[in-house]
């Protein structure tokens, strides 16, 4: 995977927001080695809004195709930074403790819960969602996943789906998809409280047979 | 209609939404401008706060208020009365304990809110919340039902929370007798989706809603009360909900609370809550004791049936459900009793949880009628036959319709009921002890008013319009079909709009009412469409002039004479011949007399084959049929998705589910799904669901019932029943966890 690399078009220099990184970090070092002043800023509460400041922090991330260059602060979520920032809403929050995996995405290929995942630890990683199954738009053509979840029926409200899809695509790749009940295992991190498991057991294992690439 | 024809199995219409993530919950939506907040919960189950320290929380970055109940904004409809207990915001004080959110420092049970902070972002919002610091005056919290058995109350209602038919006591003289205690845990709904709002004021009086609701309506009146504005000025939108099962069946008091800090602070704001906190602020299945006492005499006819039923519920609101109504009418016994009581507690209030009371109660009494059909040495299904009954004996009426016999028949066709055994441990497979066990659900029929909206376009396009939300069960896929069967439009010409207030009215999706009610809505919406092509083509000059209306059909968006079809008409072809670019009609749809002439049920049977591990006490569903006798099926495909939902959701009622509270502290010490265990992928085996597809001929005129309910009640009891014939033993205390199946079984 070539790293950085740019295919939106949109990245400045990894560099910059080092720069400015490195240029608060300098304010905030100067701070703290006047003690009464700081002592001061403590009292007023300013310590807060100085912090707030510097908690924006560089990110540059692969999402979907596209090279994303980011500041964001470093307690944010994968989950949050998709869903809250970048317009992702196709992953879902059903837990925010890597119980339920409604929010399962795909980081370098691997399947992850993406609320369990800082998302400062995506640097120079590739990460897809939902929306990236689907190149050509939601209207576009389906990944045979998506038709196989719609064919058997694979959900009910329709809140894990994105999750379970996600998940049921990666447990193909990496070989866990060899019968019903191998699946069932390897899908497990994933709830659906409808109960749908027996119609997505049936889409995964079409999938499999029909040996389509997913 | 095509009463007579079994529907297609159509794909879900939402399907491609749902499946890209196009399909948008209310958290999804995102407002200019809009702020978070998070929900800080109490420490202490009752008891009074002493102090609040919000200055750190107020001086955190981005924070824009912390609102306690010093400083909340008003909410001035609860100066008014408001609707009903479970309709509307908080009810305004009718005894001596009530609750109204962030409104006083007294605590009524753990995780109660004490304040709601704000910011510009979620994580700031919840770091802020960290920082609130709460002191109390603690008291201890009554949160244990099995000690205050004896403080419970009869519901207020017509029968005072008793029934009796023939004498109390038969069941103490006949010659077979059955007591025994069961009791249900406190399950959680826990859907998917969390719950909270997104409350955007567009104006000072007009108020947007993104809701987790399971009815705009509903949700529009709670906040026109609240906040006495006219409704027309509250526009609710809940198009998706990511599953409810009860827990949006009422507007919650962190709602309106949502609303009214949004109004304060002028900017949009959203709420989602934790999953910990969907254990304590959008209700429960309650806690549940009950008494079976069951009499029959040797030829294994029923002489006597008691049933009792004490349930738990909150200090401040009574909530009451059918527990014990089932017992009524299922079966053919003279002398039979109830009795419903509730304790109030120190607890959030419970709210209806699929299959509601009715599951409670279900398994009772269909693992008490597989305890004495094990006293009779009878075989399960042939004690439930002789025991059968054609007309409801509770309200001397016949149903509407009744196929439960054929249902029971399918059913252990379908699971091999002729290899069960009826002595129990009798069947090994290598380490694993076999059993086969069977239950019987049922649950009202209802139709409830509903509006709906039909517009053909000349491009012979249909839309349908009603402000019902799809919680799950394939509304819009349902209501597809119903139009499609009407009026001929092509299917992948229909589309439905739902889940907004701009659109006709609907009841809140619940209790299995939905294709019924607002499918009846389409159907005369539709009905009404066809009576104006009807007349058009038919009238002078018309292109099929001098014919009657009922000899005509339509299909295939044509319009044509029955016995001739080369005479048609298509209906765009008609439609333009008439300068029409439209033809819209509405209609608002109820029963009539029939609704009460007739007792209307909905039947299921639920058949499972459990494996038994005796050394480790694990149960697992291996097999399950449920079987539903629901009147014509509207749309196959959902209805079978339903259905098997419901075995998923029984697996977890009946092994896993139970939310624990250390009564100590009053908390839950699994409020998380790490810990609370529904149902996974593993748990859940093939599932065959069997549909009896015969419409019923009274009920609407798709002929239909509903199902989300059946496809869960009578689900536990079946496995507890295959969990005794595999065993031997008898779990009466929901989940029949390891522990317990192995203290009988060692």
């Amino acid at each position: 995977m070539a790293e950085y690399e740019n295919t939106g078009g949109k990245s400045e220099a990894p560099n910059a927001s080092r720069r400015v990184f490195f240029k608060q970090s300098s304010a905030l070092a100067a701070l703290a080695m006047t003690p009464p002043a700081a002592m001061t800023a403590v009292a007023n509460g300013l310590d807060e809004k100085v912090a707030a400041a510097f908690e924006q922090m560089p990110l540059h991330v692969e999402i979907n195709g596209t090279m994303r260059t980011l500041a964001i602060e470093p307690r944010v979520t994968l989950l949050d930074l998709l869903r809250e920032q970048l317009h992702l809403t196709g992953t879902k929050k059903g837990c925010d403790h890597g119980q339920c995996g409604a929010c399962t995405v795909h980081v370098d290929g691997q399947r992850v819960n993406s609320c369990l995942t800082l998302a400062m630890t995506t640097e120079g990683s590739q990460v897809t969602t939902i929306e990236g199954l689907t190149p050509g738009g939601p209207d576009g053509p389906l990944h045979p996943m998506q038709e196989a979840f719609i064919k058997h029926d694979g959900f009910q409200c329709g809140y894990c789906t994105p999750g379970q899809i996600m998940s049921a695509v990666a447990c193909i790749r990496e070989g866990h998809a060899d019968s019903p009940e191998e699946v069932r295992e390897y899908m497990s991190g994933n709830i659906c409280r409808c109960g749908a498991y027996a119609n997505i057991v049936d889409a995964i294992m079409d999938v499999k047979k029909g040996g389509a690439r997913v | 209609m095509t009463k007579d024809t079994k529907n297609p199995p159509i794909d879900r219409v939402d399907g491609r939404l749902k499946v890209t993530g196009g399909a948008n919950y209310f958290a999804d939506f995102e407002l200019p401008n809009m702020a978070y907040c998070v929900l800080v919960g109490s420490e202490v189950g009752r008891g009074t706060i002493t102090s609040l320290d919000t200055k750190k929380a107020q001086g955190a970055p981005g924070v824009l208020g912390v609102f306690t109940h010093q400083n909340m904004p008003p909410i001035p409809g609860w100066d008014a009365p408001v609707g009903g207990e479970a309709d509307g915001p908080a009810p305004k004080p009718k005894r001596e304990e009530t609750y109204r959110i962030l409104s006083s420092p007294k605590i009524l049970f753990d995780g109660q809110p004490i304040a709601i902070v704000v910011a510009d972002s979620f994580e700031r919002a919840t770091y802020a919340a960290s920082l609130v610091k709460a002191t109390y005056n603690k008291q201890a919290a009554r949160t244990e039902l099995e000690k205050h058995l004896s403080e419970g109350v009869a519901p207020k209602g017509a029968d005072g929370g008793n029934y009796l038919r023939g004498k109390a006591d038969a069941y103490q003289s006949a010659p077979v007798r059955l007591e025994a205690n069961y009791t249900i845990p406190i399950e959680v709904h826990n859907p998917m989706e969390l719950h909270g709002i997104l409350a955007h004021w567009t104006a000072s009086d007009k108020l947007m809603i993104y809701a987790k609701t399971q009815g705009v309506n509903a949700t529009q009146q709670a906040m026109a009360q609240a906040f006495k504005l006219d409704p027309k000025n509250i526009h609710v939108h809940t198009e998706f909900m990511g599953g409810g099962f009860g827990m949006g069946l009422r507007t919650w008091p962190q709602e309106t609370a949502v609303v009214a800090v949004a109004r304060k602070i002028g900017r949009p704001l959203k709420l989602v809550v934790t999953r910990s906190q969907m254990f304590t602020l959008v209700g429960h299945r309650p806690y549940t004791v009950q008494t079976i006492n069951m009499g029959a005499d040797t030829n294994g006819k029923l002489v006597g049936l008691a049933h009792a039923a004490t349930a738990e519920t909150a200090s401040y609101e009574d909530f009451t459900e059918a527990t014990v109504n089932m017992t009524k009418f299922m079966y053919d016994c003279p002398n039979v009793s109830t009795r419903y009581r509730i304790v109030r507690l120190d607890r959030s209030v419970p709210i209806w949880m699929r299959g509601p009371g009715e599951a409670t109660g279900a398994f009772a009494l269909e693992s008490a009628m597989d305890e004495m059909a094990h006293k009779l040495n009878l075989d399960p299904i042939e004690f439930r036959l002789r025991n059968y009954t054609e007309t409801d004996p509770e309200h001397n009426r016949p149903y509407s319709s009744k196929n439960l016999k054929e249902a029971y028949q399918r059913g252990a066709d379908a699971i091999g009921w002729s290899n069960r055994k009826n002595e129990p441990g009798s069947q090994r497979e290598g380490d694993w002890l076999i059993g086969y066990g069977m239950s019987t659900g049922v649950f009202s029929a209802f139709r409830w008013e509903a509006s709906a909206r039909a517009l053909l376009k000349a491009d012979s396009s249909l839309t349908i319009q009603s402000a019902v939300t799809d919680i799950g069960p394939g509304t819009g896929t349902a209501l597809t079909i119903i139009a499609h069967n009407v009026l001929g439009v092509p299917l992948n010409q229909i589309k439905v709009e739902y889940g907004d207030t701009s659109l006709p009215k609907a009841p809140t999706q619940g209790g299995s009412a939905i294709v019924s009610a607002v499918g009846s809505a389409v159907f005369d919406a539709c009905t009404a469409v066809k009576k104006q092509l009807t007349e058009l083509a038919i009238k002078e000059g018309g292109s099929l002039a001098g014919r009657q209306a009922d000899e005509l059909i339509i299909a295939d968006g044509v319009l044509s004479v029955e016995k001739e079809p080369r005479k048609k008409v298509a209906l765009s072809e008609l439609m333009r011949a008439n300068n029409l670019t439209v033809i819209d009609k509405s209609a608002d749809s109820k029963g009539g007399s029939e609704q009460s002439k007739y007792s209307m049920y909905s039947f299921s049977v639920h058949f499972v084959q459990v494996r038994v591990n005796p050394l480790t006490g694990v149960v697992r569903v291996s097999k399950a049929v449920s079987v539903a006798d629901s009147g014509r099926i509207v749309s196959p495909k959902t209805a079978a998705s339903q259905m098997i939902g419901g075995v998923a959701g029984g697996i977890g009622m009946a092994l896993t589910e139970e939310a624990s509270i250390d009564h100590r502290f009053g908390r839950f010490v699994n409020n998380n799904l790490g810990d609370y265990h529904v149902a996974v992928h593993a748990d859940v085996p093939a599932i065959e669901t069997i549909m009896i597809d015969k419409p019923d001929p009274i009920i609407n005129p798709m002929g239909a019932k509903g199902m989300g309910e059946i496809a869960l009640i009578g689900f536990a009891g079946a496995v507890a029943n295959a969990v005794f014939n595999a065993t031997g033993q008898r779990v009466r205390d929901l989940p029949i966890t390891p522990d317990k199946l192995l203290r009988k079984l060692t």
